[in-house]
């Protein structure tokens, strides 16, 4: 019995696939390409502008509210793309078991020690001590 | 891995066909800026340690700012920073041409084919081009 003609494929992803996601790696991935690419334009201008300077001088850019502000968005928001992106190139490539669960954990690991850190780094470079 | 092997009525194994992949396609542009858009997303991900080595050498203190401005400074740290700069906007544009695609545009050969020049040229040309400025940031030629 074929379906009538005005049910939508909506229908078959409210069940949103065996992962239970749906589309929804695709779109983050979108979202986080996004706010990188205003995000990595903050990042070049900040960069340049701290080009020479002094270590002190470098502090108090950086630790200002409005760049701690840029970098932390800049590494949250780097650091869930990136994620997703080797998740990607992770289950593309790599197909035994042993190894693609070896990897999804390194992936996690990495995202969250470098990100954290980074963050960390603003932080204390804001509120001092 | 699934098992490629069959075995015929005698019992013989016999490799199953595997559909052509890639070696049998002359190499093109958008091909290959496809792979490009992987290779400097996973650069740029292990790039991020030299961010995050920055950031934490700044909240250290002098001295670990010294050390890593030092090591920025040499050769070797140059030519990551290069590339890195490169890998950065190459990754950027090409994402914005993936943004275009996500649109249902630019697929025509000759659009395809313009948009990956376009990204190409960009990502080279916005490289050297920031390359110069920081130069002339940094004190220009001394």
């Amino acid at each position: 019995m074929t379906e009538p003609m005005f049910r939508t494929p909506l229908r078959r992803v409210r069940g949103l696939g065996a992962a239970r996601s749906g589309t929804g790696h695709f779109w983050h991935q979108r979202v986080t390409s996004v706010a990188g690419v205003l995000l990595t334009v903050a990042l070049i201008v900040i960069v340049i502008s701290l080009l020479g300077r002094s270590h002190a001088a470098a502090v108090q850019i950086l630790g200002s509210p409005l760049i701690a502000i840029l970098m932390l968005l800049f590494i949250i928001n780097t650091a869930y793309h990136m994620w997703l992106g080797m998740q990607e190139i992770i289950l593309d490539y790599v197909h035994e078991d042993k190894w693609k669960f070896l990897a999804l954990m390194s992936n996690t690991f990495f995202v969250s020690v470098v990100g954290l850190a980074s963050a960390f780094a603003i932080l204390k470079l804001s509120f001092g001590v | 891995m699934a098992d490629y092997e069959a075995r015929t009525s005698s019992g013989a194994r016999r490799p199953r066909p595997i559909s052509p992949h890639l070696q049998i396609y002359r190499p093109m542009l958008t091909m290959v800026m496809s792979i490009v858009h992987r290779i400097t997303g996973s650069a740029l991900y292990f790039g991020m340690l030299l961010l995050a080595w920055w950031l934490i050498a700044a909240a250290s203190g002098p001295n670990a700012y010294a050390n890593v401005e030092w090591f920025m400074g040499s050769l070797i740290g140059q030519l990551i920073l290069f590339g890195y700069t490169w890998a950065l906007l190459h990754h950027m544009l090409g994402g914005i041409r993936h943004l275009v695609w996500d649109t249902l545009h630019g697929f025509d050969p000759a659009d395809r084919e313009w948009m990956t020049v376009a990204t190409l040229v960009g990502s080279i040309g916005l490289t050297v081009a920031l390359w110069v400025v920081g130069y002339l940031a940094m004190g220009g030629p001394r």
